[in-house]
């Protein structure tokens, strides 16, 4: 049940945000209206034969098109396509939106941090935020000259932004920022896994139960190849080989077992599927702590077999 | 839509305004309820086209037509002061299904906001800030078994654009879909009035159409409730159903029957049914 299937979307506009991001704003062809979605939202695009997700950027109420910044990443292939080749004009096939970063309806405020091209979701959540008279306040971490949306962060947050230009700043303005929040706030980040690892200890340290921090992870951990395993899927028999810096998913699909994937991360959920027999080790960011100790389901795009042999029921 | 969408209406619309408490909201729900009342408007219109019709004027301004209840209303999305009533209220009355909205959040769902005038023997009022599982707690066998939970774990993994249908069932005496707690002195006692030759016209098989889709905008759980009757009478003209309810009926565990609150006229249903043959 893969929520969306792809449908190509016209590019109506390119403009170039920074030296190294491009908004690419994205219309039906056939001008129908596009679905609203979630603040925080992201479309999964597929582009020079790569698929990667990207954060929309507006408020996702009666959106006129869906508008995402990308920034040129060193060997990143879609988004130098992006960049490089994608002309005004040109379909795009695109997924989604699906909603991975949400905001929490019930909070009293929120408290938005961005690192980088990390601006995109916060951006959203932030024109949601205005639309609806939430109270709120952001943190943009950047380097300087290399901000993207940053006149609009700067008119939409007025005096609640607080603006952090490189990284020791940011470290900073977390400590004081995290330390002073009204009891009821959220705080939601978006950046480098080495900025959301300093944004939860910091909080951590100030005392913010985890039940109130999202974070969204545009850049996956780097993950270990992993040592080989076998998988037995006991519907059919099939018996599968796992080499190490192979994936349990790719195994399947390699060998024809048709198994619903969408982000291959271990960030969206999708390719969840029922473990029969092993222990597994867990490598998503989707799994709760009680699900990981079942060890009845596991993300097959990043988690491995604990010992050399796991059973699915698959 | 169907041939009583004007009566639904009006019995709606009245049983708000005797008691406005059957329309809960939590304050933090009114993104979700513009959500819903958009996304309502939206289906009703793919749905009979000739009859609703909502027209974008201009990036913030909207009009709504229901031409089967002759209301024509601009509203700026957002803005509570351009509606007559909130939004949940306003829409409420022009669809024949009661609505729900469930916030999700700190892993789990929460009842948060509703209209709801065809309550099975529930109080909106009641359950408003509940619990997905406090709110199923009376429900037996279920819980041991792990269905409510598994059944919110689905839920809050539904993504915009899906939508999935389920069906609940019980009866009721007499034609009535308003059954909630807050009338009970009116209908409850009804279920020891059912008798004899009276069980065909007045026993009424009560099918609640369930649909749960995810508001695009909001994130909130919109749960759509429609319920339908028919008299046993009904039921017995189609053989298959008239012996599939008989069945269904005589061996319901007890505990599920007092659950329902049919205990009483249940097996004067079986007998009814299996004569009717």
């Amino acid at each position: 049940m893969s929520g969306s299937p792809a449908v190509c979307l016209r590019v109506a506009q390119i403009d170039q945000v920074t030296a190294g991001v491009r908004q690419i704003v994205l219309q039906d062809p056939d001008g129908r209206r596009l679905p609203g979605y979630a603040p925080g939202s992201h479309l999964t695009v597929t582009a020079g034969g790569k698929r990667n997700a990207y954060s929309l950027t507006g408020s996702g109420i009666a959106p006129d098109d869906y508008r995402i910044s990308v920034l040129r990443t060193r060997g990143g292939e879609g988004s130098g396509w992006l960049h490089d080749s994608l002309r005004v004009g040109d379909l795009l096939p695109v997924e989604g939106p699906r909603s991975a970063f949400p905001f929490e309806l019930a909070s009293t405020r929120s408290l938005l941090v961005a690192a980088g091209i990390g601006v995109t979701p916060i951006l959203s959540h932030l024109r949601a935020a205005r639309i609806w008279g939430r109270p709120v306040e952001v943190v943009y971490g950047y380097r300087p000259g290399a901000a993207a949306h940053l006149d609009e962060v700067r008119e939409l947050a007025g005096p609640d932004l607080v603006e952090a230009p490189g990284r020791a700043a940011l470290a900073q303005a977390l400590l004081e920022r995290l330390a002073c929040q009204p009891w009821g706030t959220h705080a939601y980040a978006c950046g480098p896994t080495a900025v959301l690892e300093l944004f939860t200890a910091t909080a951590r340290d100030a005392g913010w139960p985890p039940v109130r921090l999202h974070v969204e992870h545009f850049q996956a951990p780097e993950l270990a190849p992993g040592r080989p395993f076998a998988a037995l899927l006991r519907r059919t028999g099939v018996q599968l080989a796992v080499p190490s810096g192979t994936s349990l998913l790719e195994a399947a699909l390699d060998a024809g077992v048709d198994v619903p994937n969408l982000c291959r991360r271990g960030v969206c959920g999708q390719c969840l599927v029922p473990v029969a027999g092993g222990r597994v080790d867990h490598r998503d960011l989707v799994l709760d702590e009680t699900e990981r100790q079942a060890h009845t389901s596991m993300l097959a795009c990043v988690s491995r077999a604990a010992d050399d042999h796991l059973e699915l029921d698959l | 839509m169907d041939e009583s969408y004007e009566s639904d209406s009006a019995e709606c619309l009245a049983l708000l305004a005797t008691d406005p408490s059957r329309c809960q909201e939590l304050p933090h729900m009114r993104p979700a309820c513009w959500d819903a009342m958009t996304f309502v408007m939206s289906e009703l219109q793919e749905a009979r086209p000739d009859a609703f019709n909502l027209e974008r004027l201009d990036v913030d301004t909207w009009r709504w037509r229901n031409q089967l209840l002759g209301i024509e209303q601009e509203f700026v999305y957002g803005d509570d002061r351009t509606l007559p009533t909130d939004p949940l209220r306003f829409i409420a009355p022009q669809v024949q299904d009661d609505l729900v909205l469930l916030d999700q959040r700190e892993g789990s769902l929460w009842a948060d906001a509703g209209v709801v005038t065809a309550a099975a023997d529930w109080s909106m009022r009641f359950d408003v800030g509940m619990s997905f599982l406090e709110i199923h707690g009376p429900v037996p066998r279920v819980h041991p078994a792990g269905v409510v939970d598994r059944a919110q774990e689905f839920l809050m993994r539904l993504q915009p654009g899906e939508a999935y249908r389920r069906t609940n069932w019980t009866m009721t005496v007499g034609r009535r879909l308003d059954t909630a707690t807050e009338t009970y002195p009116e209908w409850g006692p009804d279920r020891r009035l059912v008798l004899g030759q009276d069980i065909g016209t007045r026993l009424h098989l009560r099918v609640e159409v369930q649909h749960l889709v995810r508001l695009p905008s909001s994130g909130a759980v919109l749960f759509l409730i429609r319920t339908y009757l028919l008299p046993l009478q009904d039921i017995a003209r189609v053989p298959a159903w008239r012996d599939r309810l008989a069945a269904v009926l005589a061996e319901l565990p007890q505990d599920m029957a007092d659950y329902k609150g049919i205990a009483r006229y249940r097996h004067a249903a079986v007998d009814w049914l299996r004569s009717a043959a």
